[in-house]
C-alpha cells in the first residue's frame, strides 16, 4: 500500500471545506463591534465597544431571552423524562411495533420543521388552543425529544445485562437497581442529550413561529431583525452572544460523551 | 439461606415489575408514546384534515366538507411553479453539498487521526449546531453590496465576472442578495453539515483490505474511487442527501431573507396560513414534501440508506 498521506487536492479541499464552514460565523465577530450603524459596510470603518452597552440596557432584548431561557428549561426537562423512558423501553425490550416506535421518535425532525409547525397550528386552530408559552413548549418538548433519545438508546445499548443481574442477585430492588447501577452509568449521556435539547430549542424558530402567537423568543426577535433591520448593531451583538451560547452546550456535550461508540450530536 | 427483606410499596412494585414485564414496558412506553400520538400525529392528521376542507371565496370562512377543490388549486400554474421551483433547489443543494462534502468527509474519515479526527469532527459540528439564524444573518453580511464579498471580487477585479453572473435570466438579479445564486448559497452552507456527518460515517466503514486489494489489483486511486469507495459510501451520501433535500423543500425564512420575491414552498405554506388565512391550501402544500419526501425515503430504503443514519 501507498504512503499514507493524503494527497495534496484532497487535503486543500478537506480544509477549504471546513474554512468555508467557519468563515461566515467568524465574521459575525467582527461585525459585533462595527462603528457603523446604517449599512453592513466592509471593511469596517472602525471598532468600539459602545454597542454592547446598548444592548444589555435593552428590555426587548432582555424580555425574548427570559422567554427563550424559561421554553427551552421547559421543554428539556420535559424531552428528559420522555426521551429516557422511550429509549428504556426500546432498548430493554423486545415487543411488538418496536421498530414503528423508534421510527415515531425520529419523525418529528425526520420532517421538514414547517410540518411540524403548520400541523400543530392547524389543531390549536382546530381545538380553539389560545398561544401560550405552553404552545411553543408542546413544539419544542416534542423534537428535543429526539436528541434525548438518541443519547439515551446509545448509551442503554452499552450497559450490560449483567450488571443489573447482578444488582439483583445481591437483592437490590428494582428502583434500588435504578438508584445506583443504572443511573450513575447513564447520567452523563442524559447531560449531553439535555444540553444538545437545549440547545435546539434555545435556537429554534421554524416551529416557534408557527406556536408563539405574539410572543417573542430570541430568535423571533431576531428573525424580525433579518426581516425589516431597524438595529443593526443590537442585532450584531446579539448574534455574536447567541454563537457563543451554543457553542458551550455543544462543546460540552462532546466531552461528555467523547470516547463512547456514540458520539452526541449525530442527529439534530 | 437468608432471607432478603423485601417490604414496602417500592418493592412491592418492583416485584411486580419483575414478574411482569409487560406492566414495566407500559410504564416505560406509555407517557412518551401517548406525548408522540396525541401531540405530534394528532396534529399531522389535524393539518391533513384540513387540506380537504376549502375556503368559501365570497366570505373567506372554511367550509368544513371533504373536497379535493384545494389540492386542484396546487395544480394551477402559478402554483404548481412554486412546487417546482422548490423541487429544483432542492435538488441543487443535495448535487452540490455532496461535491463539497466528499472531500471533508473522505479526509476526516481515511486519513485524520487522533487530534487532527478531533478538530475535523467538532469542525463540523460546530456551525452544524450553531444558530440557524445567525447563520442565515452572517450570509446577509456577506452577500450585502457593500459586505465583504462585493469587496474581495472587487479587490481581485473579478467584478465583470459576477456581473455577468447576475444578468443572466432566472438565476440572476440586481445582486446576489436578491438572486437564487444568493439563495443557493445560503441553502448550500446551511445544510452542508447535514451531508457531511452521514457521508463520513459511511466511509469510515469501508475497510481498508478492499482499498488495498483494488491497489493490488493495479488500480488506479481514480478506479478505486469510482468502483470501490463510491459504492460502498453510497448509503451515507443517499443518508445526507435525505437531509438536504428534505431541510431545503422545507424551508421558508432563507428564501425570504436571500432571494428574489418568487416563493418557495414553505413561503407558500406560511403567507397562506397567515395574512391570507387559507388554512386548507396552506395545508395541502404542506402535504406536498411529505409526499415527495415519502417517495424519496422509500427510494432511499430499498438502497440500504438507513444504516448510515
Amino acid at each position: 500500500m501507498r504512503s499514507d498521506r493524503a494527497p495534496l487536492g484532497l487535503r486543500i479541499a478537506a480544509f477549504a471545506g471546513l474554512a468555508f464552514l467557519h468563515a461566515p460565523i467568524l465574521l459575525i465577530f467582527v461585525y459585533a463591534f462595527t462603528t457603523e450603524d446604517r449599512t453592513y459596510q466592509w471593511p469596517p470603518p472602525g471598532l468600539t465597544l459602545d454597542w454592547f452597552a446598548v444592548t444589555w440596557n435593552r428590555p426587548d432584548v432582555w424580555s425574548a431571552l427570559g422567554l427563550s431561557v424559561r421554553v427551552a428549561a421547559l421543554s428539556t426537562a420535559l424531552a428528559l423524562v420522555l426521551g429516557t423512558l422511550c429509549a428504556a423501553a426500546v432498548s430493554r425490550a423486545r415487543f411488538f411495533g418496536r421498530e414503528t416506535v423508534s421510527l415515531l421518535v425520529i419523525l418529528p425532525i425526520a420532517l421538514p420543521g414547517i410540518i411540524t409547525g403548520i400541523a400543530l397550528r392547524s389543531a390549536f386552530s382546530l381545538g380553539d388552543i389560545p398561544f401560550s408559552t405552553l404552545t411553543i413548549v408542546l413544539g419544542h418538548a416534542t423534537f428535543c425529544m429526539v436528541v434525548v433519545y438518541n443519547n439515551a438508546v446509545a448509551r442503554f445499548r452499552r450497559l450490560s445485562g449483567s450488571m443489573i443481574e447482578a444488582s439483583a442477585d445481591l437483592g437490590a430492588n428494582g428502583f434500588q437497581t435504578l438508584r445506583h447501577i443504572v443511573m450513575p452509568n447513564i447520567a452523563s449521556a442524559l447531560l449531553a442529550g439535555g444540553m444538545l435539547a437545549f440547545a435546539l430549542s434555545f435556537d429554534e424558530v421554524i416551529v416557534t413561529t408557527f406556536t408563539a402567537g405574539q410572543q417573542q423568543t430570541l430568535p423571533i426577535w431576531m428573525l424580525e431583525e433579518l426581516v425589516r433591520p431597524r438595529q443593526r448593531p443590537v442585532t450584531n451583538v446579539v448574534a455574536m452572544v447567541v454563537v457563543i451560547v451554543t457553542f458551550l452546550p455543544i462543546l460540552g456535550a462532546y466531552y461528555l460523551t467523547r470516547g463512547g461508540s456514540e458520539t452526541a450530536g449525530g442527529g439534530k | 439461606m437468608m432471607q432478603v427483606a423485601r417490604k414496602g410499596p417500592w418493592a412491592a412494585l418492583s416485584d411486580l415489575f419483575w414478574r411482569r414485564p409487560g406492566v414495566l414496558l407500559i410504564v416505560l412506553l406509555g407517557p412518551p408514546l401517548i406525548w408522540l400520538v396525541v401531540i405530534y400525529i394528532g396534529s399531522l392528521v389535524a393539518l391533513l384534515v384540513q387540506s380537504f376542507f376549502s375556503i368559501d371565496e365570497f366570505s373567506g370562512l372554511i367550509t368544513h366538507e371533504f373536497t379535493l377543490k384545494t389540492y386542484g388549486e396546487l395544480l394551477r400554474p402559478s402554483n404548481f411553479d412554486i412546487i417546482l421551483r422548490t423541487t429544483l433547489m432542492a435538488a441543487s443543494v443535495t448535487i452540490a453539498s455532496a461535491f463539497i462534502a466528499f472531500p471533508i468527509a473522505y479526509y476526516a474519515a481515511r486519513y485524520a487521526t487522533g487530534r487532527m479526527k478531533a478538530f475535523f469532527y467538532l469542525g463540523v459540528m460546530l456551525p452544524l449546531w450553531s444558530s440557524y439564524l445567525v447563520k442565515v444573518y452572517a450570509w446577509k453580511l456577506i452577500l450585502a453590496k457593500e459586505g465583504i464579498l462585493n469587496w474581495a471580487i472587487d479587490g481581485i477585479g473579478a467584478s465583470a465576472v459576477l456581473n455577468g453572473l447576475l444578468a443572466l435570466p432566472v438565476i440572476g438579479g440586481n445582486s446576489l442578495s436578491v438572486s437564487y445564486v444568493g439563495t443557493f448559497l445560503v441553502f448550500l452552507y446551511v445544510w452542508l453539515p447535514y451531508m457531511i456527518l452521514p457521508l463520513q460515517a459511511a466511509l469510515e466503514r469501508v475497510p481498508r483490505n478492499l482499498l488495498e486489494a483494488s491497489d493490488d489489483l493495479g488500480a488506479q486511486s481514480r478506479q478505486t474511487l469510482r468502483y470501490v469507495i463510491l459504492p460502498l459510501a453510497l448509503p451515507g451520501l443517499i443518508a445526507g442527501s435525505i437531509f438536504t433535500f428534505s431541510l431545503t423543500l422545507g424551508d421558508y425564512i432563507i428564501p425570504q431573507i436571500v432571494g428574489s420575491s418568487r416563493l418557495f414552498i414553505g413561503q407558500a405554506v406560511y403567507a397562506h396560513q397567515g395574512t391570507a388565512g387559507n388554512i386548507p391550501l396552506a395545508a395541502a402544500f404542506a402535504v406536498v414534501p411529505i409526499v415527495i419526501m415519502g417517495l424519496y425515503l422509500w427510494a432511499a430504503k430499498r438502497k440500504g440508506a438507513f444504516d448510515a443514519l
